[in-house]
This record gives C-alpha cells, structure tokens and sequence, in this order.
C-alpha cells in the first residue's frame, strides 16, 4: 500500500474534474472514485491498484432509488447492494436482481458495496491479486500466468490468449439479462450505455475492462419496465453453500404463453470474462415449447463457443446445467 | 461427589472475550512500539543475489530494514523432543535469515521496521530483492525419495493377501492443508537489556520460552512468553515459528517494542500446514468378513531442511483385529515450508485412507459397514500386545447406527430419494490416542476467601481457563466465581503443550494434588496461627470441607472458614505445588494399557445431480472419550471438528503453482473451508466410560477425534448417494459431474 490523497467531495463536478486528471480510467489509474470500497481498498492494499487521489463520493446525492415514469426504475450509483436487494420494487418486478445480489458476498459486504462498483467489480484471478506474478491485465505485456497455471475459477467464453478472468459479479448477470442502461457523466456531459455495451472483451488489452473514459462518474442504472407477465431467476452454483464466487450462474428472464416462449433474457455469470449475454440461447428459445430439450438446446448454443482451459473443462457441462436449472425454475 | 465437574460450565473467559477484553497477542501495544513486516521471497528455490534496501530505508518513519547482515547473531535451537518444561521442539528448525539460500516460496528475506504498521508495509514493499532463480520442485505426485521405513509389523501381510479371497488395493490422496485459525501468528516483543517478554500466539509456552532463550542466545530465565488468550491454533501454533525470533531479534537491536504480526498470506508459506500424504491401502479378508491382512504404505511431503513425518499409522495397529498387518513411511521432499501438526496429525489423513478402504471392502464383501467393523473388534492392542485401558467403539458403532437410523439405510447406490434429492448414507469409525504430558500446577488460598490456581499451560479456545477452574474449585469446594485460574505464563509452573488431546489428562492429577497439598498446608496453618481455635491440636485431627476447617467427625458447618487462619498467620496464602508424569505418547515409561478415544460418524448427504450439488445434510457423531469434564465445552469440541472436517472433505486444498511454487490461493476467498451454510444438523453423543486407567477423573482429551474419520465417512456416503468413489480429496463437483 502506497500513500495517497483522500478527498470527500459533495459535488459531482469537482469529482469528475479530479477523475480527468487521470491519464486512464482503467488499470493503473492515478485518480480513484471510492464508495463502499470493497474492491478498490482491497486491492490497494495487495498493490494492485495505487491510486494517488481517492475520492469519496459517498456524500454524492446518489443514493436513491426511484420508480420512473414509464414504470421502469432509477437505481443510484450509490446505493448499497443490501438496500438494493431488499427494495420492495425490485423484489416485486426485478427478483433476478434481488437473488443475483444476495447470492453474492457476506451480509457486511453487501452492506457497504453499491451499484456503481458493483459494475466495476474486478476479476478475482489469484495472478492478477498477485503482484509478484506476470498478468496483462494489472502489467500489461507481462504475460498471463493463469492460462498455464491455477485456473480453476476463470472464464471459458470471451477469453483471449492475453487473458482468462472471470467477471466475478453476481450483479452484473442480473443486469445484463434486464439489459440494464447504466447512466455516465464525464467532463463533456452525460451519456447512457446499455450494458452490454458497457464491459469489453479481454482482447489484446485486458487492462481495459469497461468504456469508462477518465474522469467518468457512473451516476446512476436504469432498468426497463419488467415484461409483462415476465418470470426471472437466478441461480448460482459454487463449490460451498455461501460466500464464494460463482463457478457457474444463470439469470434468466422469461415470458411463456400457451405452452411457449415468447420472450427470454439469458445471462451467464462465473464462467464470461464480462457478464455473459447469450442472444443465442435467446434465440433457441423464443417460440419453442417449454421443457428440458428446449432449455438444453438453448443452453448448448450458450455454451458453443467454450474454450476451457487445463482445470475449469468441467465448467461447460456445469453452466448448462445451470442454466436448464434456471429455466426450469422460471418456468414452473 | 463431583457435582461440578460433568456440569454444563458456560466459559469463565466468556464476558471478557465478548466485550473485546481479553487481550490477544497483537492486541498488546506499549510505548515506543514500532511495527516490523516481513519481506518475503517471490522464488521458491535459488539465491539471494542482493537486497537494495536503498529507497525503503529513506522512507517516512522507517527505522530499519534488517537482513543476514544486521540483524544480530540467531542461533538454530538444539532439539530436545522430550515433552515437559525442558523441551525443545519446532519444525522449521533453520534460523530466519541464516544464509541466502532459498527453499520455498515466501521464505522471510529481510524484515522492514518503521513507526506505523503501513509505514513498514510500505517499506517492505520497496524493499528490492534479486535472485538467482531454480526450478522449485512443488511436484503433487510423490514418489518417494528417502528410505521406506516399517512403523509397524506383524504375521506376513503379503502372503495373506495373495492367498485372500476377497481383496481392496486402492490410493487415497489428501492435498496438502493450510491451518487458517482467526487469529494470525503475531508477536510482540520486549527488550529490557537483560530480559526478553514475548507476547505470542502459542500452544507451548514453555516449549517457545526454551526455543527462543536459544535462539536468542540468553538463559531461559531472561525469556518470558505470554499467551493470555487465543483464537485457535488447530497445531499450528504448537511450535515457534521464526517470526518470533525476528521480532525479538528487532527489539533488541532496535531496544523498542516490536510488533510483528504475519498475513493472511504468510499464513499459507511460513507458518506450517498439514503436508500433502499419498497412501496405498491393501486390505483382505475372508468371505465371511475377517480381515487377514492390512497394508498401509505412506508418503508425505516435507520440506527441503526437515524431516516432518505425518504419522499416518497412528491408529491403524490398533483400530482392527487383524493378524497380518505391515505399516510403511516414506518422505518426498518439496520446495515448501516445513509442514507442522494439524489437529489430528497423522490419525485423521490415516482414518481417511483406512476407513475409506474398509467401506469398499464391505461393498466387495456384501457386508453392511457397521457389521464388519463389529465382526473385526479386537481383544487387545494387537500393535502393542496390550489391553486397552478403555475401549467401547463397539457401542459407539451401535448407538450411532440407531441414532441415525441406519437400519433404514438401503445399500443400493442412488436408492434413497427425500424431496427430489437424492440421498447417501455413510459412516468411518475414528480412533485417537490418549495420554498425557507432564505437566506441574499451583493452587493457592488466600486471605480473601478466593483462591488461584495456576500453571503454564494455555487456553487455545477450547476451555481450558474453565476446566481449570472447575477442577480447583471441586476440589476445594469453592464455587467457581471464588476461583481464579491463570494460564498463559512462562512464570507460572510448567505445564503442558495444548496438542495432542493431552492438555486436559494432564492438567488433572497436577491440579487435584495441588489443592490437596494447599488444604495440608491450610489445616497445618490452623493448628499453629495465633489465637486459633485449633491451635495445639493435630493437623491429622481437621478436615476442610467446602471452605471450611472443622475436626474430624464434626459437621462442616461448625467449622471456620479457611481465610480466617490465614488472617490469623498474617499470610497472604498457603499453597500447594501438584505435578503429574507424562503417560502413553507424550511419555517416558512404557505403558501397561493401550489408551484411546474411540467414536464413529454417520453422514447423509443430499445430491441433485442436475445441478451437481452436493451437501452435507446430516452428521451424528459418537464419540468415548472417557469422563466428559465439560458438556458444553466437549460438544463444542466435537461439533468444531466435524465442521472441519467437512471442509477438509469437501473444500480444503492449498494449491502450488507449479512454475513458482507459490501457494497461489492464499487467502480466506480462493482457500475454501467451511461456511456456516454449509453446516447441517449436527447430533453429537458421548459414550461415558471413565478411563481410571489414565487419570483419577477418567478424562481423555476431545479436542482431535471429532475431524477423524470425518472424511472417510463423507466419502463414503457421497459414494452411496452417486456412486463415484472418490479417493482424491476434497470431492469437488468436478468429480462427481458424470
């Protein structure tokens, strides 16, 4: 841990004008906004991150939770994830959401963590947490220790052979199946991204994880009125029973009519280097027959483009599992 | 007689741990106190080429960044195995910082001090090291290096075995394990020119005085070691660790304070864990289910300098009748810190080897699990060709099938369905040794009707502080509030190692012969003190009883209570010194009788293979373990260890990266132990039998036999419910996603 500047703001704009300073909003960033803190003080404190400023935005007026006009809901960047999750709103229209977060973390954890940096979450990979090992994405060009070492927990979709690490969030699943639009003011104004826009691909530049540009400020997420007569779920699979990230998750939104779907929002979680949106599996399911052929169908095509590595093969025929798991349950 | 021991006690030390006043090791803070951490090697084996400690020491508050070179001379400790208050034991047996050799991932090369803890995390991070990199060697599979060496032997195992009928010839792995207690190893030193006090985490604070004093190179009379309180150790903090002696080697050179308290990730590279153990298990038997023969031949991992044997036979001589037996050790050395004991050390890898072997035999034979257990029960320690002093796993077996209904349990795999799940029914038997170590103690009365024992043993979590204080208090007929106990204190008489179940067994005869040498000293008072109503008569005359001295023959309640003789005397109080030989393992003389504590699990687990999700869902334990002290201390015990083992079945594995060498998941997210989620129901049940032989009360320790057989018993069941036997721990869902 190296020594830095702490400022509490209660103004966005002088928060955004610090952030700008940064040369990046990625890996290696000199400026850090903090919230709950529970991914960047940790990280700070293993050297992964060695910000310069840190800044507080918990006194930001973004801390609130609001039913918007068209029936759809405004989520602050602030708002805790306990509070979240426990909302009578999104318990009653939005319960993937609510199951994703309260499968994620601790009690404690939860209740400091937010919405904002939930979407920032980093990756656990056990090389990128360790400095003394090579990763593309904390060291770009050192190489990535993962692909030939513990690999375990890491992604088997959207992986390249700069790096495999897995989007950890409970969260972002969730979001990304309520294609969620994740609100951003920057230096030249404010500006809306859907979220499956908002994550990138590793590539050849896995110190890129989001579109966030320097001295951006997620201020808050919005979701879309629920579909109607629309049934979500979430399950997540793991090796203990609690507090583990996932090996495989599913969040699944779907409308049945007559015996058929006619609507279906699939993401995967555990197994994406960002939260994994599979429109292929949505477009297998869409105007077939509910039952296990159908959700297995749909859950193959979600998992066609799998590229194991040396000690996580066994997550392909887990994710699928999972996800005919999920739909099964959403369709009851 | 005994109306307190046996009595559900509620921890004398329990207001004070929960309202954050009992002091642990990196709680203590003194004036002046700087913070020392460790810099640690990134290379797992090579050579310190150079250290620039050039940028760190100009940093803000820094006051030193020691290394080979300037950290005062530190001897290595002449081993003394001998348990007692001259033992001399520890694992990594190497000075910190001795040469510029480096044999395993992490290994402390050089040691930042500054005036804040993250002052001299910061340090330590600009500390630069070079080195001249090798190869490690973290290599998982083990093939034995060393010599084979026979632990045990009797009749001819081979010839048995190739003439039986029915036959079980299987590997079973365990990986290797890391202790993750709450509290980390910390150490807070003092340096007064003459005397060293050590704050530590320890579960031998006199085996840790008599290995610093060495170390350091002072007389053990200028070394005290404090261990007030301790949140957990499970065998890791039995012997010192070098962070110790750096810390006390910084005060010194430094003449401050010195906090020292290791990382989470330290935790995995310096401070010892269970090694990884690869065991061929041959069993045969008759058709009818008699064993014949019982082969174990083991391996396990140590480090490049030591030679830690994890004493995988320790039950298994004596577990089962069995006329032919042959037991083999052998070591592999690896690029890893020494392995250390682990609750359990050697029983609960062994049982998990054995007894998966025994429920494969049964499916071979067709016999129910329970049944050639009962069929194989032995008259005597056939190993050692003595009687067992206390032995009732047959009952143990017995009550735990019709407690947990396993007559219900239908043998065919993937039969028995709850709720859509399906369900496993399996069960081990688990073995451990009872003795005791030597062990002195001092009780004393004293002029305000209270009175004090004491004794330089530990209290490691496990109720130690209670157990004390209910022995003295029944003893001297004092309610407990009136009894204080003092453990934790090289001052104090020397006491035992808090390991090995053999604490308790120990504490015992040295504190009841204490009180009674107080009470003599007492009635010899009350003849003698001026102005006593028993002046001029016999000591032999009087009686103490409950606080009271009264003649013989008379009611107790006539009687004066004891602090009015010693107000009489004018003396503060009498006391009495108690001491108590060690017996079994952890003594001198040969035994007369085989000693251990007995029990056995029964394990349901629910499986959904559509999910590939395996829980533990029901477990109830039996256990003998003589005379239970403390209901509520011993449940807990037992309940503790199941948990554990059910982390060590399902989750547990400490993973080297082959190219480093690194235990790469080192820390609390990515090493998986048990959560409470993943704890069910549990029933736990003593048999109680005293075993007189072993001490007057009949105790034997509680604080291993829970996590044996644990294991075997999951995987016994998990086979049931899927069919999958797996031999490899932990069962993953990878294993069992067919």
């Amino acid at each position: 841990m190296q020594s830095f500047a702490f400022i509490r703001t209660e103004d966005a704009s002088t928060a955004i004008a610090s952030g700008a300073k940064s040369k990046t909003a990625q890996q290696g960033a000199s400026v850090r906004f903090v919230a709950g803190g529970t991914t960047l003080i940790d990280l700070m404190k293993l050297n992964v991150e060695r910000p310069e400023h840190v800044i507080d935005i918990n006194r930001l007026p973004l801390d609130r939770i609001e039913p918007l006009a068209d029936g759809g809901l405004k989520i602050g960047a602030t708002v805790r994830n306990s509070d979240l999750a426990n909302h009578a709103i999104v318990q009653r229209d939005y319960p993937v959401l609510s199951q994703a977060i309260l499968a994620g973390a601790s009690a404690q954890l939860r209740n400091m963590a937010t919405t904002g940096g939930n979407l920032l979450q980093r990756t656990r990979c056990m090389y990128f947490r360790d400095t003394a090992s090579a990763c593309n994405k904390r060291e770009p060009g050192t190489g990535c220790s993962a692909i030939f070492g513990a690999n375990r927990t890491l992604a088997i979709l959207g992986t390249s052979e700069h790096c495999i690490a897995t989007n950890p969030s409970d969260m972002n699943v969730a979001m990304a199946a309520l294609e969620a639009t994740i609100h951003v003011q920057g230096i030249n104004g404010a500006r809306s991204i859907p979220i499956g826009d908002f994550h990138l691909l590793p590539g050849s530049t896995p110190d890129r994880e989001t579109v966030l540009e320097p001295g951006d400020l997620i201020t808050h997420v919005t979701l879309a009125p629920p579909a109607p007569r629309s049934r979500s779920f979430y399950l997540k699979l793991r090796d203990r029973a609690s507090y583990e990230f996932a090996l495989a998750s599913a969040a699944v939104v779907v409308t049945v009519e007559g015996g058929r779907v006619t609507r279906a929002r699939i993401a995967l979680g555990g197994v994406g280097t960002k939260p994994w949106r599979s429109t292929e599996a949505e477009a297998l399911l869409t105007g077939e027959p509910v039952g296990e052929p159908t959700f297995r169908r749909a859950a193959n095509a979600a998992l066609r483009d799998a590229r194991p590595q040396s000690q996580n093969g066994f997550k392909v025929e887990l994710a699928k599992r999972c996800l005919v798991h999920a739909l099964k349950e959403a369709t009851l | 007689m005994m109306s307190v021991i046996g009595r559900a006690q509620p921890r004398v030390d329990g207001p004070l741990k929960v309202s954050g006043k009992a002091l642990y090791a990196s709680d203590h803070r003194f004036p002046g106190m700087v913070y020392a951490v460790p810099v640690c090697s990134t290379i797992a084996n090579g050579e310190i080429q150079g250290i620039d400690t050039s940028a760190a020491s100009l940093m803000p508050g820094v006051h030193a960044i020691f290394h080979r070179e300037n950290i005062g001379t530190l001897f290595r400790a002449t081993v003394n195995h001998e348990f007692g208050a001259d033992m001399v034991h520890l694992d990594e047996t190497r000075a910190p910082l001795e040469d510029d050799v480096i044999r395993y991932y992490g290994q402390y090369v050089a040691l930042a001090v500054a005036d804040t803890f993250e002052r001299a995390m910061a340090a330590a991070d600009a500390v630069k090291v070079t080195y001249r990199s090798l190869q490690p060697n973290v290599d998982g599979q083990l093939a034995p290096e060393t010599n084979r060496k026979t632990e045990s032997e009797r009749g001819d195992p081979a010839k048995a075995f190739g003439e039986a009928e029915v036959r079980v010839d299987q590997t079973y792995d365990l990986p290797p394990e890391t202790h993750n207690p709450i509290e980390l190893h910390a150490s807070v030193a003092l340096w007064d020119g003459t005397t060293f006090t050590l704050y530590e985490t320890s579960q031998g604070v006199v085996n840790h005085r008599n290995v610093l004093a060495q170390m350091l190179g002072v007389s053990k009379e200028n070394v005290r070691v404090i261990t007030k309180f301790m949140g957990s150790g499970f065998g890791g903090k039995l012997w010192p660790w070098t962070q110790s002696a750096l810390a006390a080697a910084a005060a010194r050179q430094l003449d401050k304070p010195v906090k020292l308290v290791v990382s989470r990730r330290m935790m995995f590279q310096n401070v010892g864990h269970r090694p990884r153990v690869q065991q061929r298990i041959r069993l045969s038997a008759t058709r009818d289910g008699r064993l014949t023969s019982l082969r174990q031949d083991w391996v396990n991992h140590t480090s490049i300098l030591d030679d830690y044997k994890e004493n995988c036979g320790e039950a298994t001589p004596q577990m089962y009748s069995v006329p032919n037996l042959r037991i083999t050790s052998a070591l592999a050395r690896r690029n890893v810190g020494s392995p250390s004991p682990m609750r359990g050390p050697g029983a609960v890898p062994g049982l998990w080897a054995t007894e998966s072997a025994m429920d494969e035999l049964a499916l071979k034979l067709g016999i129910d699990p329970v049944e050639l257990r009962l069929i194989n029960e032995p008259e005597l320690d056939e190993g050692l060709k003595i009687p067992f002093s206390s032995r009732h796993l047959k009952e143990c077996l017995t009550t735990g099938a019709s407690r947990f209904g396993w007559a219900e349990r239908d043998p065919r795999v993937g039969s028995m369905k709850r709720d859509g799940l399906t369900l496993g029914w399996g069960m081990a038997g688990c073995s451990w040794q009872a003795a005791r170590f030597p062990c002195a103690a001092a009780v004393e009365l004293r002029d305000d009707g209270t009175a004090r024992v004491s004794c330089a043993t530990q209290d490691i979590g496990t109720g130690t502080y209670t157990i004390v204080a209910q022995l003295a208090g029944e003893t001297l007929g004092l309610p407990i509030d009136k009894v204080e106990a003092v453990l934790g204190d090289t001052q104090l008489p020397a006491g035992p190692l808090s390991g090995g179940s053999a604490a308790t067994a120990a504490v015992v005869p040295a504190v009841l012969e204490a009180a009674g040498k107080a009470i003599d000293a007492l009635l010899a008072l009350a003849t003698t003190a001026p102005g006593s109503k028993f002046a001029g008569r016999k000591a032999a005359d009087l009686e103490y009883t409950s606080g009271r001295v009264h003649p013989k023959g008379e009611p107790a309640t006539s009687g004066i209570a004891f602090e009015t003789f010693l107000r009489l005397g004018n003396l503060g109080a009498v006391s009495g010194l108690g001491s108590s030989e060690g017996c079994g393992a952890f003594g001198t003389t040969k035994p007369k009788f085989s000693s251990h504590s007995f029990g056995a699990h029964f394990v349901e687990v629910t499986w959904q293979p559509e999910i590939a999700r395996l829980r533990v869902s029901r477990v109830v334990t039996v256990i003998d373990a003589g005379r239970i002290l403390n209901p509520l201390a011993g449940r807990n015990q037992i309940e503790g260890a199941v948990v554990m083992g059910i982390g060590m079945s399902l989750f547990e594995e400490t993973s080297y990266d082959q190219r480093t060498g690194a235990p790469i998941n080192s820390n609390l997210a990515d090493y998986i132990v048990a959560a409470n989620a993943d704890v069910p129901a549990l029933e736990v049940h003593f048999v109680e039998y005293p075993d007189t032989k072993l001490n007057a009360l009949g105790a034997r320790g509680i604080g291993e036999i829970g996590l044996a057989g644990v294991a075997a018993a999951i995987a016994n069941a998990v086979y049931h419910a899927t069919g999958v036997r797996v031999r490899e721990l932990p069962i993953t869902i990878e294993d069992l996603l067919t």
